[in-house]
C-alpha cells in the first residue's frame, strides 16, 4: 500500500522541552494540553464551589461579603463551563478523534495550536480582575452570575468587560477547534470508514461542532453588544434608549441552551463505549444514537426561551416553548435505552470506568426528569432560579458531563500513559464522588422547593439544616477529587502494572490497535476499516 | 430471543401497571400550602410531575440494577450479541416506552399545563391594581387608585446578620413595611423595575415575575386564607440580592379597609410636613434613619463606601476608582478635591433625585419624601467628619423636584 504510507522523512520525534508543547502542532500533545488546562480549571472551579458552600453552611455571612460571593458563583459558572468541561472534551477530541477515524493527525495543525493557546490566556484575563484588586485596582471579577443578564451586567464593574474579552477568545477557541474537528471528520477518515461506521464518539463531536458553529457566533455578537452598551454609548439593553434587557436573555439562552448539549453530547459518546467495553458486547443501536444526537442538536437551538418563563413572555410563545421542550425527552430517552440495553445480557465487570459510566446513567437520569419537570412553564414560576434549578442542572452537568469526563479519564488513561491506574483507589473516587454529589445536591431540591432562591450568600433559618447537610455533602465530593489527582499523578509516573495495547478486554476500536501509549505519529501506515 | 423480549417487556408492563396515585401536599418537604389558585394548580401539577419521574426513575432503575446484577462476568454470564431490534414484533414492542412517554409529555402533563398557562395570564376581572417595582435593594409598593405608595425593605437588625446577636425566628425575611392585600379578591400586580432585574417570588402564590426596568409585566394573585406569607428576590440583583424579601399580609376585606384609611391618614400628614421648616436637629435625626435605610448597602454605614464601587460619603477619603467612574461623579460637579460632599448643595439634591446613569446611583425622586431627601442631605453634609454647615429643607427639594 504505497498510497497509504503517509510519514516518509519526516521527523518522528518531537522536540524537547517547553518548546514542544508551546508549538506543538501534534494532535496528542495539543490533546494533551487540553486535558491538563481542563482538569487544572476543574479544581479552580471546584475550590470555587467549595468558597460558595463555606459560606452557606450555615445561615450568616461567614468567608465572603456579598460583593465576593458574587464573584465566586460568577466565575465558578464561567470556568466550569468554558475553562473546564468544554475543553476537556475538545482534549478528548483531539486526542481521540484522528486515532478513531484512523487519520495521521488533524486536518488543521497549526490552527489546532491557536485554538489551544487561546485558552490559558482567555483563562488570565478572566481572573486578573482579581489580581488586580489585591493592588487596589477596580472592584474585582465579574459578579453578575454566569448569565450575565442585563442591565446588571451593563452597570457592573469592570470585571465585565475582561469577562466579555474571555469569552470572544474562548469562543474563537471553540469555534477553531470545531472547524478542524469537521474538516478532520470530512476529510481524513481512512479507507473503509463510512459516515455510520464512524465510532459513536466521533458522531457526538461533530453534531457538537455545528452546534458551536451554529450558537457560538450568537453569544460573542451578544457580549460584543453589552461592551457596546456599556461603553459606546448603545442601548441594545438599555429600554430608556429603547432596548430591551430580555433582549440579552434570548440571545444568551440561544446560545446557552444548546451549549448544555454541548457540554453533554460528547461525554455521552464516550459513554457509549464505555458500556459496550466493559459489558463485552456491541453497542446497542449505533445508528439510533446518531439519528438521536442529530434530533438533540436539531432541537437544542429550538428551545431556549424556556429559561425565561418567568420573564414574561406571551401565552403562544409560552405554549410553544414548553411542548418543544418535552419533545427533546424523546430522543434522550433513546440514548438511555441504547444505554441500557448495551448493558444488557453483557457480561460485565466493574471497572473505575464503568462504574463513572453506571454513575452517570443514575445521575444524569435525575437530572433529565427533573428537567422535564422545570419545561412545565406555570410549574416554573415555583421552580425557576430556586435551588431545585441548581439542583437539576447539577445532577444534569456534574451527573453527565463531569462523571462523563472522568470516566473517559480513567478509560483513556491506560492508553496514554502505557500504564494502568490504580483501581482500588478509582474505586473510592467514585463511591466517595457518588455519595458526596448525592448529600449535596438531593437537599438542594428540598430547598427549592421550600423557596430558597439561588445566587444569595445568606439566607433565612428554615433553609439551615438542609444546608449544613449540602455543605458536608460538598466537602467530601470536593476532598474526594484529591484522590484523582493523587491517582493520575502516581500513573503519569509509571507506578502501576503496563497496559496492554488493547488496555480492557471488551475494548475495540482503531484507538486500541495502536500500542499503549500511541506513537507520537499515529498511523504510519493508514489502517483499512472492512 | 426471549430474553430479549424480557428487556422490553419490563419497562412496559410496570409502565401499563401506572396509573395517578393521590399524593398527599403536607409532607414537609413541599411548597408551602398554597393559598391562591395557581399556586394549588403549581402543587397539583408538581405531584403528577413527582409521581411520574419517580415512576419512571424507579422502573429504569430496576431494569439497570436487574441486569447490573445479573449479567456479570463474575457470575459467568456470557455476553449476547444483538445490537438492536430485528423483528417487525421487536421494533413494535420497543416503540412503547417511546409511545407511552410521549403520552406524559403531551397528555398527561401537556394537557393540564396548557390551562395552567392560560389561567396565569389571565389578568382580566381584577378589581384591584397594585404596582410592584424592584429597586435596588427594595420594593415599593403602590396602590393607584388608593393613594398609597410605600417602600417595603428589609427589616432584620444588622446585628443578626453580622451574627452578633441572636437570629429571630423571621430572620432576613422580614420588612419595615409589608405589602397588604385583601383576601377572596382577584388582584392584578404589575411587576416593574427601577434599575436591574428583580423577580417577585412568594412560593405560597405560586407567582414569581421578574421585574424587567422599562416594561411593566402582568401576574395575578386571589388570595383565599388571610395571613402572612413571605418571599425573596429570586433574580441576581447586585450585592443586596440576598437583602430584599417580601412579605405580604392578607387581609380580610374589613381588615383591609381600615388598613387603607390609617395609610392614607399616614400619607396625608407626610405631605403636610413638606411645608413645615424643620429644625437641623430633626433633619439630623431623621436623615440618619433615612441614610441607614436607603444610602448604608453601598456607601456603608461608616459613609466610607466601597474602593473602586461606591464612592465614600465621608470627609478626607478621596474615592479611589476607575477614571471613568470619578470623571462621571465629576461631570456633575459633585467631586472636588476627592471629597464626594464638598459640592453645590443643587447638585447634591438633583443626584439623589434623579441618580447618576450608568452607575449603581439610583433616582430617588419616586423612593423617598421631600422630608426624607431634605434630611438626609443635610445628615451627609454634617456627618462622617463632613461640617458644611448646610441645611436643607423639605421645600428646597419640592423646588428642585419641579424644575426638573
Amino acid at each position: 500500500m504505497s498510497t497509504g504510507v503517509l510519514h516518509t522523512g519526516h521527523e518522528v520525534h518531537p522536540p524537547s522541552g517547553w518548546r514542544r508543547w508551546l508549538f506543538t502542532t501534534n494532535h496528542k500533545d495539543i490533546g494533551i494540553l487540553y486535558l491538563v488546562f481542563g482538569f487544572g480549571m476543574l479544581l479552580v472551579g471546584g475550590s470555587l464551589a467549595m468558597l460558595i458552600r463555606t459560606e452557606l453552611m450555615r445561615p450568616t455571612m461567614a468567608i465572603l461579603s456579598p460583593e465576593a460571593y458574587n464573584q465566586v458563583i460568577t466565575l465558578h459558572g464561567l470556568i466550569m463551563v468554558f475553562a473546564a468541561v468544554m475543553p476537556i472534551t475538545t482534549g478528548l477530541a483531539n486526542y481521540l478523534i484522528p486515532m478513531m477515524i484512523g487519520a495521521p493527525d488533524m486536518a488543521l495543525p497549526r490552527l489546532n495550536n491557536w485554538g489551544f493557546w487561546l485558552l490559558p490566556a482567555a483563562a488570565v484575563t478572566l481572573v486578573i480582575p482579581i489580581v488586580l484588586k489585591l493592588i487596589g485596582i477596580g472592584n474585582g471579577a465579574i459578579d453578575t452570575g454566569w448569565t450575565m443578564y442585563a442591565p446588571l451586567s451593563v452597570q457592573a464593574g469592570p470585571g465585565v468587560d475582561f469577562a466579555i474579552f474571555a469569552i470572544i477568545m474562548l469562543g474563537m477557541s471553540s469555534l477553531m477547534s470545531s472547524i478542524n474537528i469537521i474538516v478532520t471528520i470530512f476529510n481524513l477518515r481512512t479507507q473503509g470508514m463510512t459516515m455510520m461506521k464512524m465510532p459513536i464518539f466521533v458522531w457526538s463531536w461533530l453534531i457538537t461542532a455545528f452546534l458551536l458553529i451554529a450558537v457560538f457566533p450568537v453569544f460573542i455578537g451578544a457580549v460584543i453588544m453589552l461592551f457596546a452598551d456599556r461603553h459606546l454609548g448603545t442601548n441594545f439593553f438599555n429600554p430608556a434608549g429603547g432596548g430591551d434587557p430580555i433582549l440579552w436573555q434570548h440571545l444568551f439562552w440561544f446560545f446557552g441552551h444548546p451549549e448544555v448539549y454541548i457540554l453533554f453530547l460528547p461525554t455521552a459518546g464516550i459513554l457509549s463505549h464505555i458500556l459496550a467495553t466493559f459489558s463485552r458486547k456491541p453497542m446497542y443501536g449505533h445508528r439510533a444514537q446518531i439519528y438521536a444526537y442529530w434530533a438533540i442538536g436539531i432541537m437544542s437551538v429550538m428551545v431556549w426561551a424556556h429559561h425565561m418563563f418567568t420573564s414574561g413572555l406571551s401565552v403562544p410563545v409560552t405554549l410553544y416553548f414548553m411542548y418543544s421542550t418535552m419533545a427533546i425527552s424523546v430522543p434522550v430517552a433513546v440514548l438511555f435505552f441504547c444505554w441500557i440495553a448495551t448493558m444488557w445480557r453483557g457480561s460485565m465487570t466493574f471497572e473505575t470506568p464503568m462504574l463513572f459510566a453506571l454513575g452517570y446513567i443514575v445521575l444524569f437520569g435525575i437530572g433529565g426528569l427533573t428537567g422535564l419537570a422545570l419545561a412545565d412553564a406555570v410549574a416554573d414560576q415555583q421552580y425557576h432560579n430556586s435551588y431545585f434549578l441548581v439542583a437539576h442542572f447539577h445532577y444534569a452537568l456534574f451527573g453527565g458531563p463531569v462523571m462523563g469526563i472522568i470516566a473517559a479519564a480513567y478509560y483513556y488513561l491506560p492508553k496514554v500513559t502505557g500504564y494502568m491506574y490504580n483501581e482500588r483507589l478509582g474505586k473510592w473516587h467514585f463511591w466517595l464522588t457518588v455519595i458526596g454529589f448525592n448529600i449535596t445536591f438531593m437537599p438542594q431540591f428540598f430547598l427549592g422547593i421550600a423557596g430558597m432562591p439561588r445566587r444569595i450568600p445568606d439566607y433565612a433559618l428554615q433553609f439551615a439544616s438542609l444546608n449544613m447537610m449540602s455543605s458536608l455533602g460538598a466537602f467530601v465530593l470536593g476532598s474526594a477529587q484529591l484522590l484523582f489527582v493523587y491517582n493520575v499523578i502516581r500513573t503519569v509516573r509509571h507506578a502501576g502494572a503496563k497496559a496492554t495495547d488493547r488496555v480492557w478486554e471488551g475494548a475495540s476500536g482503531l484507538e486500541f490497535t495502536l500500542s499503549s501509549p500511541p506513537p507520537y505519529h499515529s498511523f504510519s501506515v493508514q489502517p483499512v476499516v472492512d | 430471543m426471549t430474553p430479549f423480549k424480557r428487556l422490553i417487556a419490563w419497562p412496559v408492563v410496570a409502565a401499563a401497571g401506572f396509573f395517578p396515585v393521590p399524593v398527599s401536599a403536607s409532607y414537609p418537604w413541599n411548597f408551602p400550602a398554597p393559598v391562591t389558585p395557581i399556586a394549588r394548580e403549581t402543587l397539583h401539577v408538581h405531584d403528577i410531575f413527582l409521581e411520574i419521574i419517580v415512576t419512571i426513575f424507579l422502573l429504569v432503575l430496576s431494569v439497570f440494577l436487574y441486569s447490573i446484577f445479573r449479567h456479570r462476568k463474575s457470575r459467568g454470564y456470557p455476553a449476547a450479541k444483538f445490537t438492536k431490534p430485528r423483528t417487525p414484533l421487536q421494533w413494535a414492542l420497543i416503540s412503547i416506552p417511546f409511545l407511552i412517554l410521549t403520552f406524559i409529555d403531551y397528555v398527561i402533563l401537556g394537557v393540564p399545563a396548557y390551562h395552567a398557562v392560560l389561567a396565569l395570564a389571565n389578568t382580566h376581572n381584577s378589581r384591584m391594581v397594585v404596582r410592584i417595582t424592584g429597586s435596588q435593594w427594595k420594593w415599593q409598593y403602590a396602590y393607584p387608585g388608593l393613594g398609597i405608595k410605600y417602600i417595603s425593605r428589609l427589616s432584620t437588625p444588622e446585628d443578626q446578620i453580622d451574627n452578633e446577636d441572636p437570629k429571630g425566628p423571621h430572620f432576613l425575611r422580614q420588612v419595615n413595611h409589608p405589602l397588604v392585600l385583601p383576601v377572596n379578591e382577584k388582584i392584578r400586580l404589575l411587576v416593574t423595575s427601577d434599575d436591574v432585574l428583580h423577580s417577585w417570588w412568594v412560593p405560597a402564590f405560586g407567582v414569581k415575575q421578574t421585574a424587567v426596568p422599562g416594561f411593566l409585566r402582568s401576574t395575578w394573585v386571589n388570595i383565599d386564607k388571610p395571613g402572612v406569607y413571605r418571599g425573596q428576590c429570586a433574580s441576581l440583583c447586585g450585592i443586596g440580592h440576598a437583602f430584599m424579601p417580601i412579605v405580604v399580609v392578607a387581609k380580610s376585606q374589613a381588615g383591609f379597609q381600615r388598613w387603607v384609611a390609617k395609610e392614607q391618614t399616614a400619607e396625608a400628614e407626610q405631605v403636610a410636613e413638606t411645608s413645615v421648616t424643620m429644625t437641623k436637629a430633626a433633619l439630623l435625626a431623621h436623615g440618619q434613619k433615612v441614610f441607614q435605610n436607603n444610602c448604608s448597602v453601598c456607601h456603608q454605614a461608616t459613609g466610607l463606601g466601597i474602593p473602586g464601587t461606591f464612592p465614600p460619603i465621608a470627609a478626607g477619603h478621596p474615592f479611589q476608582a476607575a477614571p471613568q467612574m470619578t470623571q462621571a461623579i465629576q461631570k456633575r460637579g459633585f467631586y472636588k478635591n476627592g471629597v464626594i460632599v464638598i459640592g453645590p448643595v443643587a447638585n447634591h439634591i438633583r443626584i439623589v433625585l434623579h441618580g447618576i446613569p450608568g452607575t449603581p446611583m439610583p433616582a430617588f425622586a419616586s423612593q423617598l419624601s421631600d422630608v426624607d431627601i431634605a434630611a438626609v442631605i443635610t445628615y451627609e453634609r454634617n456627618s462622617f467628619g463632613n461640617h458644611t454647615g448646610d441645611v436643607v429643607q423639605p421645600e428646597e427639594v419640592r423646588n428642585a423636584r419641579q424644575e426638573h
